[in-house]
């Protein structure tokens, strides 16, 4: 019995159904095609299509990250797709304009001087929603829009290729693992304990669940909604250095684009809800995996590239219903009239029914 | 309806309206109703009393549709019924008015009354035909409003009214009352009573929560009264004396309001001359006009007045929640600036609000993280506070101030009215204030937590605190001050000693402009 208590605190933690999500979709496609869940080591790098899916969610694993700190004091960024093709476009261009644009220096001056633009777009962000209190979709709706532009002027409006070696790594190197994972993993880390072995995740909580409330308490309400905003804007800024080092180019047009939705989706299939407050890091990741994982899965089954859309909002309605508390409630009464005795202390509604659900999903993204 | 209306509050061979038998309800971790029986007759105001958590609102949220009870069944006129919520309890002729106002600020007031009720025309909603109908039903209830100003210019009290307008504008075979008089003055009261009355002897049954006894002794026919869930009894009002009502809703003797008088004589006699806190001069246009004020180390300073006096101005920009655009602050001697709250805090200043939900209490966290919320942030968000002092904390003043569950990890939100007052109460104690500002902190709970409230006021005064403390029920402040500062429109007009008493401020307050004699001492 005593390992019953992490279990149910695993379960009331609502990280079930995103992990059964993952499983499911890893081995439907192990199912179809039994190579996709090989790893090779060959010249100190790990390759496979688990890597490949690692390294191609990096970024989005990044920008939900902030998303999620944004989402849990109640705002919403929609503009870090456009400060993804900024950041990029920023080094591209200094790199290519650099006297040796191979040169080490040339990337880290010019990969520092991208992440300070952000910060400075995550300030403007912040400025707007926490000083000036313009609703966030709205706030960062104007900086969605105009971005794009502000990239399109970096850059000339044209594609700037560039050839780094250092600059490369980011995106496309590798230490055992892809680089830009293990850059994701350790903002992760560097987040959760930030958030959860000091106060400020407490303190980002309860900014979020009452402003003002948390204002008469003493709160610095107001920096701590402007920092998050500048802690987006910077993973955003990290993450489009690693998709412009992944092609070594800047493409102010199509980095990033739709970047933001899948960030935010992330964060809501990890659990973490709209209206703000009580957020998970974990799930925000997991979130991410799913979307990443999806979109693998739809190339490697030699689905057309044009469904993978439909794809993904088949699985985000079925992961969104079963976390859904009426949903829930509804599968717990059907499983409860189906075991015969069911556990006298497990919560009533809910997510005890790890055997139902899982099938139709899989089955609907694998019919085709 | 009946014919012989007159005689409904004694209605007893007519079949109740509603019968509700054996209605249990658990939350995950509390049993917030057990085997509970109701009845209610038509043409008759029944109250329902109870201590906080005794388990009223939950019945009342059975009765209309927001919970599906674990147990028990509800008839409404003879037929079994099991709403799915509270629009289909409506649909079946069951209103209700919640203690806390409801309603959509940004709509205007026709809208608000006729929502989902609008008069159409070609399938479009017919603003004109809302306004008339608003317009006749604010009429028949003898408010002077404008139904189509935009709710949220409106006083908290106005907005009750209205509230209540809108349950009244179905034809309601059940009105519930969930502590409507809580933001209502003695006059709006008076109203709000005449048109129960009107509503009662057209045969509409009548369910009234409410904590002042005097209100219920004055409106109900009959009382049922609930203690920790449980039934403790129905009576009809005539038959049951003040003293016995208490004591069946308390459970237990009533001492503890003799010890307090006590303990607030001696505190009395032990406030020292010791400014805390100077004001001077302190005022905010269109909030409240400037004013002087000291309050002494272990002295408690009330603050009476009429609703929109200017109480929870002078608290708020005491507090920096709003800031003062005239005079200034000492505190123990040094010049302050109150910016922010947060500046208030670390002078030591401590404030709770009169709106527990919207402006107190955290609602989505646990008891722990609202307890150690204005600590942690006094500290800072890099200095956690450790877990095993937080668990003592928690512990020590969850025993000491009785709070119910004392369940550190429980949700503030689930927590009922008195509980959390309770809880936002040991958020700033723990933070050791040297002036505690308490805006309105019994209002809406119940007889027991009232008396635990006041009674530990007056022990922290006895203990050197200095506290100012707002209460719309002047006996109360009475009670409990060294001093009143008494408000009239938005200025203080008089400040009392000890030996004030409620018609002295009555006076006071009733005698506009005649501020010259009102320096009582």
């Amino acid at each position: 019995m005593t390992s019953a208590r992490p279990l149910d605190r695993f379960r009331s933690s609502g990280l079930l159904w995103p992990l059964v999500a993952i499983v499911a979709l890893l081995a439907a496609n192990a199912i179809v095609r039994p190579s996709f869940l090989a790893l090779r080591f060959q010249d100190g790098h790990l390759y496979g299509s688990l890597v490949d899916i690692l390294k191609n969610g990096a970024p989005t694993m990044l920008i939900a990250l902030g998303m999620c700190l944004v989402i849990a004091t109640r705002g919403i960024d929609l503009s870090v797709g456009a400060v993804v093709a900024i950041s990029g476009a920023v080094t591209c261009s200094y790199i290519a304009a650099a006297p040796d644009p191979t040169s080490a220096r040339a990337a880290l001056v010019g990969m520092g001087m991208a992440l300070a633009l952000c910060a400075v777009l995550g300030l403007w962000n912040g400025f707007l929603v926490a000083a000036l209190g313009i609703q966030p979709i709205i706030a960062t709706l104007v900086l969605m829009t105009a971005g794009r532009g502000i990239a399109m002027l970096i850059t000339d409006g044209q594609i700037i290729t560039v050839r780094n070696p250092v600059f490369r790594t980011v995106g496309a190197g590798f230490l055992v693992l892809p680089v830009s994972i293990l850059i994701a993993i350790a903002v992760f880390v560097l987040v959760a304990v930030v958030t959860r072995r000091t106060a400020l995740g407490l303190l980002i909580e309860s900014v979020g669940i009452n402003p003002e409330a948390s204002r008469l308490a003493g709160l610095r309400a107001r920096t701590i909604r402007w920092t998050v905003y500048v802690f987006a804007a910077i993973c955003a800024g990290v993450a489009g250095l690693m998709i412009s080092s992944n092609v070594s180019a800047a493409d102010a047009n199509n980095a990033g684009l739709w970047i933001e939705m899948d960030a935010i989706l992330a964060v809501v299939i990890g659990g973490t809800s709209l209206a703000g407050g009580r957020y998970s890091l974990t799930g925000t990741l997991l979130g991410a995996l799913i979307i990443q994982t999806l979109t693998t899965t739809v190339y490697s089954m030699g689905i057309a590239p044009e469904i993978t859309l439909v794809f993904k909002a088949v699985v985000v309605i079925a992961v969104c219903l079963l976390q859904a508390p009426k949903v829930r409630a509804a599968l717990g009464r059907r499983t409860r009239r189906r075991s015969a005795q069911p556990a006298p202390d497990a919560e009533p509604g809910a997510e005890r029914s790890e055997q139902t659900p899982t099938g139709p999903i899989v089955e609907k993204v694998t019919q085709p | 309806m009946s014919v012989d209306a007159k005689q409904a509050p004694r209605a007893a061979g007519r079949p109740p309206v509603v019968q509700m038998r054996g209605i249990s309800m658990e939350f995950p971790g509390v049993k917030a109703l057990q085997e509970v029986d109701f009845r209610l007759f038509p043409g008759e105001v029944h109250a329902l009393m109870g201590e906080n958590g005794a388990g009223k609102s939950t019945l009342i949220k059975v009765l209309t549709g927001v919970y599906t009870p674990t147990g028990g069944v509800t008839t409404l006129d003879g037929q079994e019924v099991s709403f799915s919520g509270p629009a289909a309890a409506q649909d079946s002729g069951i209103s209700t008015v919640y203690q806390e106002v409801n309603l959509c600020p940004n709509l205007t007031v026709a809208e608000n009354i006729l929502l989902g009720r609008e008069p159409r025309r070609f399938g479009a909603i017919d603003g004109r035909a809302t306004r008339a109908r608003a317009a006749e039903l604010l009429a028949d209830m003898g408010l002077d409003v404008d139904p189509g100003s935009v709710l949220a210019e409106h006083p908290i009290a106005v907005q009750q009214l209205v509230a209540i307008a809108r349950a009244v504008a179905v034809d309601a075979k059940v009105l519930i009352l969930d502590e409507p008089t809580s933001s209502l003055d003695q006059d709006e009261v008076a109203e709000l009573f005449r048109i129960m009355r009107v509503l009662r002897d057209k045969g509409v049954a009548i369910l009234f929560v409410s904590h002042f006894l005097e209100q219920v002794y004055e409106i109900s026919d009959r009382m049922t009264v609930l203690r920790n869930g449980r039934l403790v009894g129905e009576h009809l009002t005539q038959d049951l004396s003040r003293i016995n009502l208490l004591s069946l809703m308390i459970g237990r003797e009533l001492g503890a309001l003799e010890e307090l008088e006590r303990l607030a004589d001696q505190a009395g006699e032990e406030a020292s001359a010791a400014p805390v806190l100077r004001a001077t001069g302190l005022g905010r246009k269109g909030s409240v006009a400037p004013f002087d004020l000291q309050i002494n180390r272990g002295e408690v300073v009330g603050l009476a007045g009429l609703l929109g006096s200017g109480r929870t101005e002078i608290a708020r920009l005491l507090f920096g929640a709003d800031r003062a655009d005239s005079g200034e602050v000492t505190v123990d001697g040094k010049v302050v600036q109150l910016r922010s709250p947060r500046a208030a805090i670390a002078s030591g200043i401590a404030f709770c609000s009169e709106d527990r939900k919207g402006e107190g209490v955290v609602a989505d966290l646990s008891i722990r993280d609202n307890l150690v919320l204005a600590m942690q942030a006094a500290a800072g968000w890099a200095r956690p506070i450790p877990r095993k002092t937080k668990d003592q904390l928690v512990e020590k003043w969850i025993k000491a101030l009785d709070i119910r569950p004392a369940n550190p990890d429980a949700l503030v939100g689930r927590l009922s009215g008195g509980n959390q007052q309770k809880v936002l109460l040991a958020r700033w104690l723990v933070t050791e204030p040297k002036l505690l500002i308490l805006d309105e902190p019994t209002r809406g709970i119940d007889i027991g937590a009232k008396t635990q409230i006041q009674k530990l006021v007056a022990e922290l005064a006895q203990k050197g605190m200095a506290v100012l403390y707002i209460s719309a029920e002047l006996e109360e402040v009475v009670r409990l001050s060294h001093r009143t500062v008494v408000m009239k429109d938005r200025a203080k007009i008089a400040e009392l000693d000890q030996h004030a008493t409620v018609d002295d401020i009555m006076r006071l307050i009733a005698h506009v402009g005649e501020r010259t004699e009102a320096v009582a001492g």
